[in-house]
């Protein structure tokens, strides 16, 4: 083949075209201090060496601009629609990165574009997670699939759901219908993997690619093993996905291939990230990562090349925002009471300190806290600060005023994740850190261990339904629990429910990256990232009260006909936990270890570290449901505490004893991250608003200086909670924290709210 | 029954919003008195480690059973009598609140004794007081101060804060509205002025009986001649406290009565303010 002959100008143009690129390159990073992060994706690097910390306070933020108020009322006015419908559309196309036309809120003004779908709020459908769910959400909305797609997934297209019943094992399919195991991801997009967005504004998507095209080559020369093979099909993917993204953007009006020239084409190159991210995958939870001091570097830049105002600023960052709050996903009644009020669990994590010790607080931490106050308080997205009492005295103050505000806030320690995971770490979902870029979860919802002391109580039987579902063993003779024979006969029962546990979550995720693999967020992520397995308890409270009564107090058995015990009589007092009393906080802290160290035994898909959380989401209502009597005094049918929370009312020595016992929990042994949620009446938080503020970052620097992990940090009246129950017009942005996460508490339902006012609140009678 | 055999293994639990009656009256007489005598014993009403209306900061709070008064508006009533309180050795106080020491220094915050009326237990208070002061965490008294006689300047010199609760200045009024006389307070409120001492003072916009001006502007004067106070806490009287009333089967005189408005407190902060003191 003869070789292509130029001429001088056509070789010229080629090698300016070739060249362009890294022209183009240049220019985005202008003023950007040089390093490795150059050479290598490494956002972390870029970071630490451009950005300025902001010790100020909060004069400088501008308020929202008329635009940003239209905006936003247009969107007030179809929330009241979507609240009627509960769905207010519903798009019968499969979902994928470029499967929907571009769609707008207001053409002409928005500032940052982009949408799931084709019209706001409109939802898509999304059958890889599992198809009958996808049949079940359309029928119960009123809307019929197109015989096509039905086709497509039914004869065509296997789904992760059905590959997971082809696998489940009759002790797994024993365990969920007796609810001892619930939530697990069989049925819904797994979520709790965070995409590193910043990588496509920094780098833009060309070098991405290029950069997975060099992983794939690499693998070259690797022998053929299913692994091997599997992780090559999966750049190929990711690489595919990239390349999907650069179209998206380019039906929008953008060349996303290069880096982002400034600061609103940084917001924009990260939201279609993100937003491919959310075309493709309904996970339960679609967080954001650490954007807001990335973001910040653009806008400082911007601002001293005079090119930006405070009020642009701010009004990028409002319409980036608004763009987060409608993310929206179609689900199933079943899913809705599980994680009540359309969670989406867009969480951001704000601040944290640096490992060099400078704190990564920027003024775009701040601006995107003002967003609470220029939109008015929204659950989403999450925002959670890495909190630590060596922030900036100007940013814990303004993080508090605005906990007390607006109660959509929820606080982490920073140095004991920054500790395990480093400084670039994000919450995926509500309290389970991640390294960016670098480190994924296989997500396994939670194990109803309370159900498994009753289980361990009656050998086995379901105290419900009677059915044998645990290992069949003597059963308890006498009429009185003795501690010793409980506590022996509940570590196999846990021995045995952790076996289940993890051999559900086996079959769960191997079929997850088989039929529903996460390409753009995996293509968002270094080759061969940490993996981590993140199992969960519920009702840790309500064991460690019924461990105490049994070995405090004297706890009879009530039998029934066939000799199942199914309820309780506690005669004499016993400790409780939440009140800073080692009798009970140590069952407690045993508990988790204990249950840690079994789940720990059994070997993992794609060897994932095991790591488990402490957290119910709303699910302590669920679980309670379908639990019976527990020793502790707790009725059948009732909540148990969220998360790591004593049970409503037990801790009734005040909020540093409450947390003094939650924070005995010792987090190696529940790395994916403990719950705490603590409500506080605003006058119990001081007698003048600077009392409120300042005795709050005196909880919160008190908590976080010594052990505590997460505070959920509710600032309300029960009355008004009452008040919203029967007028829930009245309050249609009430925000409240429930465990892990922020929900309209007009949306919760009645006996979610009845479970939410029936919490303790400190500080009231 | 002998006291030791009332010794809780925890605090006593809980809010001072709770009804407690008779927890200790079992206990015999003789043991009683003798624990008031040495101070080694205090009988307890309630206890909480996060309060932020009690003094500065977050604190724990202890209030103590046993009162001299008859308020009138008392939303404690069943703090009056001693033995409606739990009996808290004096060193297993002192290690609950080290416990805390950290936290509370973080907090800003410290010890607050209340009640009921804690110098009824002075002899507790002058073992208490000193054991925790000298841990570094901060303390405070709430009192009515009639028997502010009974500390000693050492007893004075290891509690930080007074906070001291003025229910009128008028001689008559206050004493239809307590039972007792304003001597002794005002003697206790001089004497703390004296060494410049640092107090807050705290007085209840009672309806029908407080909330008058005239009365507004003698306590304001009688804080501002001070010269000591930091800051007047002015608290508007609520009804939290009238099942207590019922349930004990007292007369409550202040069964109707509505909480004060909000341009009645707004007026009486203003007139605090116009005297020079720094009224929340």
């Amino acid at each position: 083949m003869a070789t292509e002959v130029l001429t001088k100008p056509e070789k010229a143009a080629k090698e300016k075209k070739a060249a362009a690129p890294e022209i183009e390159t240049k220019e985005a990073w202008r003023g950007f201090k040089p390093g490795l992060w150059q050479r290598d994706v490494n956002v972390r690097w870029f970071l630490q060496q451009n950005y300025t910390p902001y010790e100020g306070d909060d004069a400088f933020l501008a308020p929202a601009t008329d635009r940003t108020k239209a905006i936003w009322k247009k969107l007030e006015d179809l929330f009241v629609e979507e609240r009627k419908k509960s769905v207010l559309d519903v798009s019968l196309i499969p979902s994928s990165i470029t499967a929907h036309a571009p769609g707008y809120i207001d053409k002409e003004n928005e500032v940052i574009v982009g949408l799931q779908t084709d019209a706001p709020l409109k939802r898509a459908i999304m059958p890889n997670g599992g198809f009958r769910m996808v049949l079940t959400s359309l029928k119960t909305y009123g809307y019929e699939a197109p015989q096509s797609v039905v086709d497509a997934f039914t004869k065509y297209r296997k789904t992760h759901n059905d590959g997971v019943f082809d696998a489940y094992t009759a002790d797994i399919r024993a365990c969920r219908s007796s609810h001892i195991l619930t939530g697990l991801p069989d049925a819904y997009g797994r979520g709790r993997i965070i995409g590193d967005y910043r990588r496509v504004a920094l780098y833009g998507v060309a070098r991405l690619i290029k950069e997975k095209e060099r992983e794939k080559a690499a693998l070259d020369r690797e022998m053929s093993t299913e692994s091997i093979i599997r992780d090559r099909e999966e750049l190929s993917e990711q690489i595919r996905a990239l390349k999907e993204l650069q179209e998206m953007a380019k039906n929008y009006g953008f060349d996303i291939s290069g880096p982002a020239r400034n600061a609103k084409e940084a917001v924009q190159w990260l939201y279609f990230a993100y937003l491919a991210a959310v075309k493709e995958q309904n996970g339960a939870a679609m967080s954001l990562g650490r954007v807001s001091t990335f973001l910040d570097i653009y806008f400082e830049r911007d601002l001293k090349e005079g090119t930006l105002t405070e009020s642009q600023a701010q009004e990028i960052i409002d319409d980036f925002v608004i763009k987060l709050r409608i993310v929206r996903f179609l689900r199933t009644p079943e899913y809705d009471e599980l994680f009540a009020g359309d969670p989406t669990w867009v969480t951001e994590s704000i601040a944290g300190m640096g490992d060099d010790g400078r704190p990564l607080v920027t003024k775009t931490s701040f601006r995107f806290l003002h967003t609470l106050y220029n939109l008015g308080p929204a659950p989403e997205p999450n925002l959670t600060i890495w909190y630590s009492p060596r922030l900036p005295d100007n940013f814990r103050k303004f993080a508090a005023k605005a906990a007390i505000d607006t109660s959509a806030l929820q606080f982490e320690s920073d140095s004991l994740m920054r500790g395990a995971w480093g400084d670039d770490g994000a919450i995926a979902c509500c309290v389970s850190p991640m390294l960016m870029g670098k480190q994924m979860q296989f997500f396994g919802a939670r194990a109803n261990l309370a159900k498994c002391l009753l289980y361990a109580i009656n050998a086995g039987r379901d105290e419900i339904s009677g059915k044998q579902v645990g290992p069949k063993v003597e059963p308890i003779k006498g009429d009185y629990l003795e501690f010793d024979d409980v506590a022996a006969r509940f570590e196999a029962m846990m021995e045995w429910l952790a076996g289940v546990y993890v051999n559900a979550m086996n079959v769960i995720h191997y079929m997850h990256d088989k039929y529903s693999y996460e390409r753009i967020e995996m293509a968002l992520h270094d080759y061969a990232p940490v993996r981590t397995m993140a199992f969960g308890i519920a009702g840790l409270s309500v064991i460690a009260d019924s461990l105490s009564a049994i070995r405090y107090a004297r706890v009879k058995v009530i039998r029934d006909e066939t000799g199942l015990i199914v309820d309780y009589e506690t005669e004499g007092d016993f400790a409780k936990f939440g009140n800073n009393d080692n009798r009970v906080d140590q069952l407690a802290a045993a508990v988790v270890s204990m249950f840690m160290t079994k789940l720990r035994k059994h070997p993992t898909y794609r060897n994932a570290i095991h790591t488990q959380s402490v957290l119910t989401i709303t699910s302590n209502v669920v679980y309670g449901k379908s639990t019976g009597h527990t020793p502790d005094g707790r009725r059948k049918g009732e909540p148990f505490g969220p998360g790591a929370n004593p049970m409503h009312g037990r801790d009734s020595h005040g909020i540093m004893a409450s947390a003094a016992s939650v924070s005995k929990i010792p987090y190696r042994d529940a790395a994916d991250g403990i719950s705490l949620t603590t409500t506080m009446v605003p006058e119990g938080l001081g007698r003048t608003s600077e009392d409120q503020v300042s005795n709050l970052v005196g909880v919160l620097d008190a908590f976080f200086g010594a052990s505590g992990y997460h505070m959920n940090v509710n600032v309300l009246n029960r009355a008004m909670l009452l008040d919203a129950m029967e007028h829930p017009e009245k309050y249609p942005s009430l925000t409240i924290r429930v465990s892990g996460y922020a929900v309209n508490f007009v949306r919760l339902t009645r006996d979610q709210q009845m479970d939410v006012i029936n919490r303790t609140f400190h500080g009231a009678s | 029954m002998k006291l030791e055999a009332m010794e809780p293994a925890a605090p006593p639990i809980g809010s001072p919003f709770d009804l407690r009656v008779s927890v200790s009256e079992k206990v015999d007489e003789t043991d009683i008195r003798s624990a008031m005598d040495s101070g080694e014993w205090g009988f307890m009403h309630s206890f909480t480690t996060g309060s932020a209306v009690d003094g500065p900061g977050v604190r724990i709070v202890g209030w103590l059973s046993g009162c001299q008064f008859r308020c009138v508006f008392c939303h404690n009533p069943d703090t009056w009598k001693v033995t409606n309180g739990t009996p808290v050795r004096v060193s297993r106080a002192v290690e609950v609140v080290s416990q805390y020491r950290q936290g509370l220094r973080t907090m800003k915050g410290g010890l607050t004794i209340s009640g009921g009326e804690p110098l009824l237990q002075y002899r507790f208070l002058s073992k208490l007081f000193p054991a925790v002061h000298e841990r570094g965490i901060h303390t405070a008294l709430e009192t009515n101060g009639y028997l502010g006689a009974r500390l000693t300047d050492a007893d004075l010199s290891s509690i930080d804060l007074v906070m001291l609760g003025l229910k009128a200045i008028e001689p008559d009024l206050h004493r239809r509205l307590t039972g007792m006389d304003t001597e002794p307070v005002h003697e206790f409120a001089r004497r703390l002025a004296a060494r410049k001492h640092p107090v807050w003072i705290r007085f209840v916009i009672v309806p029908g009986w407080t909330d008058n001006m005239e009365e507004v502007e003698r306590m304001a004067k009688f804080a501002a001649s001070l010269g000591n106070v930091e800051r007047v806490d002015v608290l508007p009287f609520h009804q939290m406290g009238r099942f207590k009333w019922e349930k004990l089967g007292m007369e409550y005189k202040m069964r109707d009565a509505q909480p004060p408005s909000r341009q009645t407190i707004d007026e009486a902060l203003s007139r605090f303010r116009a005297a020079g003191l720094n009224a929340v």
